[in-house]
């Protein structure tokens, strides 16, 4: 069977109205960067150093990051070696099938858990990137799992943050868990996670102040929040979620890097990918430092955010080929 | 690991091979126009951009003649930053002032760029040039987005004109601009939500706000960070509003910052203003030379390269460079580069702009002491011929008298000698058999660590 048979096979097991938004949103994004892809493959009649200057170029411009594609660029010419491809044509799964074993979660797609009582979730990231709105939508996507869940106002800083949470409380029924602006972040997690605790909610979902990576004192602050949460729930944050804006470059694995150190990063989410940007950058991230995509944002809505599925990224990055590949399949 | 080398420390290996020829070749031109290419994809410039780029580049620096005090590599780095200073703008952009008060100026972008935070700079900024700026609140559909300005506003005492998230954002600038003149306003400055270049939905409303009040200035808001994708976003906004410039947020991040050269490149629209921190008034006019050197990642090459038109002697450097490697340096060499240094201006700033030392803390940290300096002299003075040229020959009762001559103690004396074979062993290892500082940097930078000085 061939990869693309194996993969189709694959997410025709999951649910298709799931499938079919994260399509959707992608698909936008995605067309660009398929057409060419596909026209590089089928165009080109030869393997060669155009071929491959074409191909890294197109990779580039999806943001993949020049280390990462110059490596798989790399492992794609030993592939040609081994497997002796001649056809660039040949070339599209071997390629499909790098990526995906990059962005493959090992460890289980879902969030983790804790095992006894409260859970809690802590979301970083620069300013701007969307994690007011993915708490937002992530105590929707909750609830709906039949959860409790609350909010704690952590953006203590930016005007009108907390007001901005507590809309999205309303919008969403969910408790929000707040102190005055210019506050003590900390002071609030503290306070929010005792509230969690008397009020046996399941998950707390904690906002933070966008911040950029390279301010000391800011990144700071962050580590003493995140250690305020430690120290009350010992096996708490259960995960620590960098949001990114997939329109952003290179400096993402700056942000995974730098955030990582500080507030020990376990997963991402990629937001505003219903854009024309690839975030590409996810690829370089998990090449460079294993941080797997947990969620991806797909618009300013509550239901717009999805479970990161590699099988359906790659399928949908590539959609286009697929098909062309069942064709060449019969 | 992480991508930010920057430019000058990729271009140290092809300024080894470039060394001492007359003119540039294709092939020298090549290859360090292939760094020059990593470097700008690494920024995040678009590479359609770089791949016209360094075609230009190309152009102009084959056949260049090499001057005397001159490195082939530092004619390529010149070519490469004047022309990306002419394709970031050249000169500084003002914003424009209608004649007829208010100036309007529409601030749009996708979401989460920054408009609102600029928004309220920019009122700031004019506030403090003694205008009377009136905001606007046209973000109707983010989550208390009308608060954030309202609090802005009361910040720097700036009117907020809001009404509410239930009328359209075309009512609100209509009205808001008649409020304005009303008032005596002499800059309106509209806020409006963040949006995909793609929603038609939410583009067809913006350009209507733009033929309901007409602006004078419509700025694009672009999150320096933005990767690839900034050309499309630029493009597209730039053809449905007809932009008339762009201002650049974040900047007070460690990005690169290549996304200003895309946006500049497809919209030829000058970019006015840099955002530089969250504080109220960390907005400045935009400087297209500086944003140039950041994007390559130079630190002050560019000076080193100005100083060493003005300054060092190409032969006696190569041949520096030579003894250095072969470690034949000999105190005589030690003392002719102190003089070499002193024609360059203090040393600490010379060390900087070093290729290679700007990425190194230890560096930073490295006060040289001028006092110190001339003791060193002294120390080396004192010496005969003989010894200058031949370091082992220093035994004990040479170094006694050497103290004793140069009014220093023996331990000076010895600590300074024991510096100098380091510093000679290091800079063997710092240029390798092969030339390239690859690994030796990293063994200076360990030896910087643990707090080892320069013998001055
Ligand atoms: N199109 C789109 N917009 C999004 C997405 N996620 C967030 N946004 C928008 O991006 C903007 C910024 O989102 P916020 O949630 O305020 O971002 P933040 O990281 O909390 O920002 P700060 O707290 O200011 O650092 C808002 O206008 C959101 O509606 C997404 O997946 N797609
Ligand atoms: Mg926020």
């Amino acid at each position: 069977m061939s990869f693309f048979q194996r993969l189709k096979d694959s997410i025709k097991q999951k649910t298709e109205a799931i499938t079919g938004k994260f399509v959707a949103g992608l698909s936008k994004t995605s067309s660009a960067f398929v057409s060419q892809v596909s026209d590089l493959f089928s165009r080109r009649k030869k393997i060669d150093e155009d071929f491959y200057e074409e191909l890294e170029e197109i990779l580039i411009s999806a943001d993949v990051g020049v280390h990462t594609v110059l490596q798989l660029i790399e492992d794609l010419r030993k592939e040609v070696r081994v497997q002796r491809i001649e056809e660039p044509a040949k070339l599209q799964p071997v390629l499909s099938e790098l990526i995906m074993k990059l962005m493959r979660n090992e460890q289980s797609l879902s969030l983790k858990q804790s095992d006894s009582g409260l859970t809690i979730y802590l979301f970083v990231g620069v300013n701007g990137v969307g994690k007011t709105t993915t708490i937002g939508k992530l105590a929707h996507y909750l609830k709906s799992q039949g959860k409790s869940v609350m909010m704690a106002a952590g953006d203590t800083f930016r005007a009108g943050a907390i007001e901005q949470l507590e809309v999205w409380g309303e919008r969403v029924g969910v408790e929000v868990i707040k102190q005055q602006s210019g506050a003590d972040p900390a002071a609030v997690m503290y306070d929010a996670v005792h509230a969690a605790k008397n009020r046996n909610v399941d998950v707390l979902l904690c906002d933070t102040a966008g911040r950029l990576q390279n301010k000391s004192n800011l990144m700071d602050e962050l580590n003493k929040v995140f250690r305020v949460i430690q120290r009350e729930v010992p096996d708490a944050p259960h995960e620590v979620l960098l949001v990114l804006d997939a329109t952003t470059g290179q400096n993402a694995l700056s942000q995974a890097k730098l955030f990582g150190e500080k507030s020990g990063v376990s997963g991402l989410v990629l937001t505003k990918l219903d854009g024309t940007a690839k975030g590409g950058i996810v690829i370089a991230i998990r090449n460079e430092l294993k941080l797997p995509v947990k969620f991806v944002g797909l618009g300013e809505k509550m239901d717009d955010l999805q479970p990161f599925d590699a099988e359906q990224f790659v399928h949908a990055l590539f959609s286009q080929m697929n098909d062309e590949d069942e064709v060449a399949d019969k | 690991m992480m991508a930010f080398e920057g430019l000058t420390s990729r271009l140290q290996q092809v300024f080894g091979k470039l060394r001492g020829k007359g003119k540039l070749t294709e092939d020298d031109v090549n290859e360090a126009l292939r760094e020059v290419r990593l470097a700008l994809l690494e920024a995040d410039v678009n590479f359609k951009v770089v791949k016209q780029f360094v075609a230009k580049v190309k152009e102009r620096a084959i056949g260049q003649e090499v001057q005397k005090s001159f490195t082939p590599g530092m004619v390529v780095i010149d070519i490469v930053n004047k022309e990306l200073t002419d394709l970031m703008g050249g000169t500084q952009s003002k914003l424009v002032r209608n004649n007829k008060p208010p100036t309007v100026i529409m601030m749009v972008g996708l979401q989460g760029a920054g408009k609102t935070t600029t928004s309220g700079k920019l009122a700031k900024w004019l506030q403090k040039q003694n205008h009377r700026p009136l905001l606007a609140a046209g973000d109707i559909y983010r989550p208390a987005a009308i608060k954030q300005l309202q609090i802005l506003g009361e910040q720097i005492k700036v009117p907020v004109f809001s009404l509410g998230d239930q009328i359209s954002p075309i009512e609100i600038a209509r009205q808001a601009l008649q409020h304005a003149k009303q008032h005596g306003h002499d800059y309106l400055i509209i806020d409006t939500a963040g949006r995909l270049h793609i929603d038609e939905q939410l583009m067809d409303e913006l350009q209507q706000v733009r033929e309901a009040v007409q602006p004078d200035e419509t700025l694009l808001v672009v999150d320096a960070m933005t990767g690839q994708d900034a050309v499309n976003v630029a493009e597209s906004f730039h053809q449905q509003l007809a932009l008339s410039g762009v201002v650049l947020t974040k900047l007070d991040g460690d990005t690169r910052g290549g996304a200003a050269l895309s946006v500049k490149a497809v919209t030829d629209c000058p970019i006015k203003f840099a955002a530089t921190g969250e504080k109220i008034d960390a907005l400045e006019p935009f400087h297209p030379e500086r944003m140039a050197s950041r994007i390559l990642g130079m630190g002050d090459m560019l000076s080193l390269i100005e100083k060493a038109q003005a300054g060092i002697d190409a032969d006696k450097a190569a041949e520096m460079e030579r003894k250095l490697r072969k470690a034949e340096f000999t105190f005589d060499d030690f003392l002719d580069q102190m003089e070499q240094m002193k024609k360059l201006g203090p040393l600490d700033q010379i060390l900087d702009m070093l290729p290679g030392m700007g990425q190194m803390k230890g560096m930073k940290d490295m006060r040289v002491n001028e006092k110190q300096m001339a003791r060193t002299e002294a120390i080396v003075k004192s010496m005969t011929k003989q010894e200058k040229g031949n370091p082992e020959l220093l035994n004990l009762s040479r170094r006694k008298r050497i103290a004793a001559g140069s009014g220093t103690t023996l331990q000076e004396v010895n600590r300074f000698i024991k510096q100098f074979d380091d510093m000679r062993k290091m800079m063997k290892q710092l240029m390798g058999s092969s030339g390239k500082p690859g690994k030796g940097l990293k063994n200076i930078k360990n030896m910087f660590g643990k707090g080892m000085k320069f013998p001055f």
